[in-house]
């Protein structure tokens, strides 16, 4: 029995060892996620996102409870950033989760976003598909929205929760960051602070002016995660916002349109990897790349001019075709 | 040629985002159990342990055996690192040692803090694979770590 199977067969070790393949980007990463193919799509996701100490992982901790309360299971993602500056990183998001350190229906899996490009959202998503794959039903994801990347992963999420907390001028910063436009639920949390209800209204009246959907009107939640307070309506809210998307079909249509673009990002990637490796030793790229560096040509006209070259495109051909043999006999073996 | 050094520079960056960084990459578990008082020292050392290039999971205090045990696999962590401060030790340290077992698993586990020149033997005895106490410089254990092997290269049935 190998460490697929054992993971579906409720194996916590398998299940940890199979996140580390993802987290470390092994060539065991494909294999690993067709195993999973026909199981990733049982759970729900939700993803946490807001500015660093906003309360996200105290709200997932309350979340958490909400689930197991019926019943359920659940997986969580909880990123932190890597230091740019040694590699390393600090994830603290375990610490607000204790309660739930022995219970066997909860899987939480912390993880760092690491230098690589756009590399992390793939390992992020596919640590959730896993946790789903085992059998949970539902995933978690909570990320700092600071970058692109993770607005990425939390859009991934089925229903996104934006957390806010007064006092910091942090809505503006969010809606600058644009991760308003990727809330489902907005939750200003530490609602006990002073300014909650002027931050409120400022976002009530923003959402008034942009409504993104006739469907859903996204809602603003207080919360006071610490006490538990308004953590019922929140989760209300998050289980009306499922109910909604499947009755739409917007569920449905949101992972066929994820399953295509996660299809598109791998073959693009692959063809990157292939034409630039493959570029190393191309004298006639290498000479387009020099002159677009020297200014003397605009990027434009220079891809113009390397599409237009054929002799350029039956190298990469080559180049591809005997990747895919090589691909081929790794597969076999 | 700009262009080749150009393209080396960007491959060899992708290599080292995605591979050798990620592999070599040490996960690390730091810990509190018990009632052991402050954790301002463990914070600081899961600081220089970030510094160093480690990724660390902080736990947070009050952690039973149990708990520490589950984090530790649920995270795949390469080390536990257990701070002490409260003289509780010869009793959490091998509980966790015994937790371990119990799990099937064996993770290395360091201690650090205040544990008298007497424990360090017995600790060892029980599978601790080093002792830190207070006094040590930091960069012992870093290094200490650093050295391990990497549990995620590891296959395990
Ligand atoms: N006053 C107040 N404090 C809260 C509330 N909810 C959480 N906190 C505190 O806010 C601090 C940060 O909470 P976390 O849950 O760790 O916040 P986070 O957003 O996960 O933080 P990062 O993951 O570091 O970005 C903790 O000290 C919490 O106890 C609340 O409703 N009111
Ligand atoms: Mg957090």
């Amino acid at each position: 029995m190998d460490i697929v199977d054992k993971m579906f067969q409720g194996d916590r070790l398998a299940l940890a060892r199979l996140l580390s393949i993802l987290e470390n980007n092994t060539p065991e990463v494909p294999l690993v996620m067709s195993r999973i193919q026909q199981n990733q799509d049982n759970g729900y996701y939700i993803g946490f996102t807001g500015a660093p100490g906003s309360g996200k992982s105290t709200l997932v901790d309350k979340m958490i409870l909400q689930i197991r309360n019926n019943n359920l299971e659940v997986g969580v993602v909880a990123i932190d950033p890597t230091s740019p500056f040694s590699g390393g990183a600090i994830l603290g998001d375990r610490i607000r989760m204790q309660n739930h350190a022995l219970d066997p229906g909860v899987f939480i899996r912390s993880l760092a976003t690491r230098g690589s490009l756009g590399g992390l959202s793939r390992a992020a998503k596919n640590t959730a598909r896993i946790l789903n794959a085992s059998g949970k039903d539902y995933c978690i994801i909570e990320t700092v929205g600071v970058g692109q990347v993770e607005i990425d992963i939390v859009d991934t999420a089925d229903t996104t929760v934006v957390v806010l907390m007064p006092d910091t001028g942090d809505s503006i910063q969010a809606i600058k960051a644009g991760i308003m436009e990727i809330a489902d639920i907005i939750v200003v949390n530490k609602a006990d602070l002073k300014g909650t209800d002027q931050l409120i209204a400022d976002l009530m009246l923003m959402l008034h002016e942009n409504q993104r959907h006739s469907w859903w009107q996204v809602p603003v939640i207080a919360t006071q995660a610490d006490k538990n307070i308004g953590i019922k309506e929140l989760f209300e809210k998050i289980e009306e916002h499922k109910e909604v998307l499947k009755d739409t079909g917007m569920l449905v249509a949101k992972r066929k349109e994820q399953r295509v673009s996660e299809f598109m990002e791998i073959i693009e990637q692959t063809l990157l990897d292939v034409i630039l490796e493959s570029q190393k030793d191309d004298s006639e790229f290498c000479e387009i790349i020099n002159n677009v560096m020297a200014g003397l040509i605009d990027p434009y006209s220079a891809a113009k001019k390397v599409f237009g070259n054929e002799n350029l495109i039956k190298r990469w051909m080559m180049r591809l075709s005997s990747e895919i043999l090589i691909e081929r006999r790794r597969v076999d073996a | 040629m700009y262009g080749v050094m150009f393209l080396a520079l960007l491959s060899s960056l992708k290599a080292i985002a995605y591979k050798e960084a990620q592999m070599d990459t040490k996960k690390v578990l730091m810990t509190k159990m018990g009632l052991d008082g402050h954790d301002f020292g463990v914070k600081i050392l899961c600081q220089m342990y970030r510094n160093a290039g480690f990724e660390v999971v902080y736990t947070g205090q009050r952690q039973t055996a149990e708990m520490v045990v589950a984090a530790a696999i649920e995270e795949d962590v390469d080390v536990i690192g257990i701070s002490t401060l409260s003289g509780a030790h010869m009793h959490s340290v091998p509980l966790t040692m015994e937790e371990q077992k119990k799990q099937n698993i064996d993770i290395p586990v360091i201690v650090g803090g205040t544990i008298p020149p007497a424990d360090v033997e017995k600790l060892k005895k029980v599978g601790v694979a080093e002792v830190f106490p207070t006094g040590t410089d930091a960069n012992m254990s870093i290094e200490f770590i650093k050295k391990l092997p990497n549990r995620k290269s590891l296959k395990r049935g």
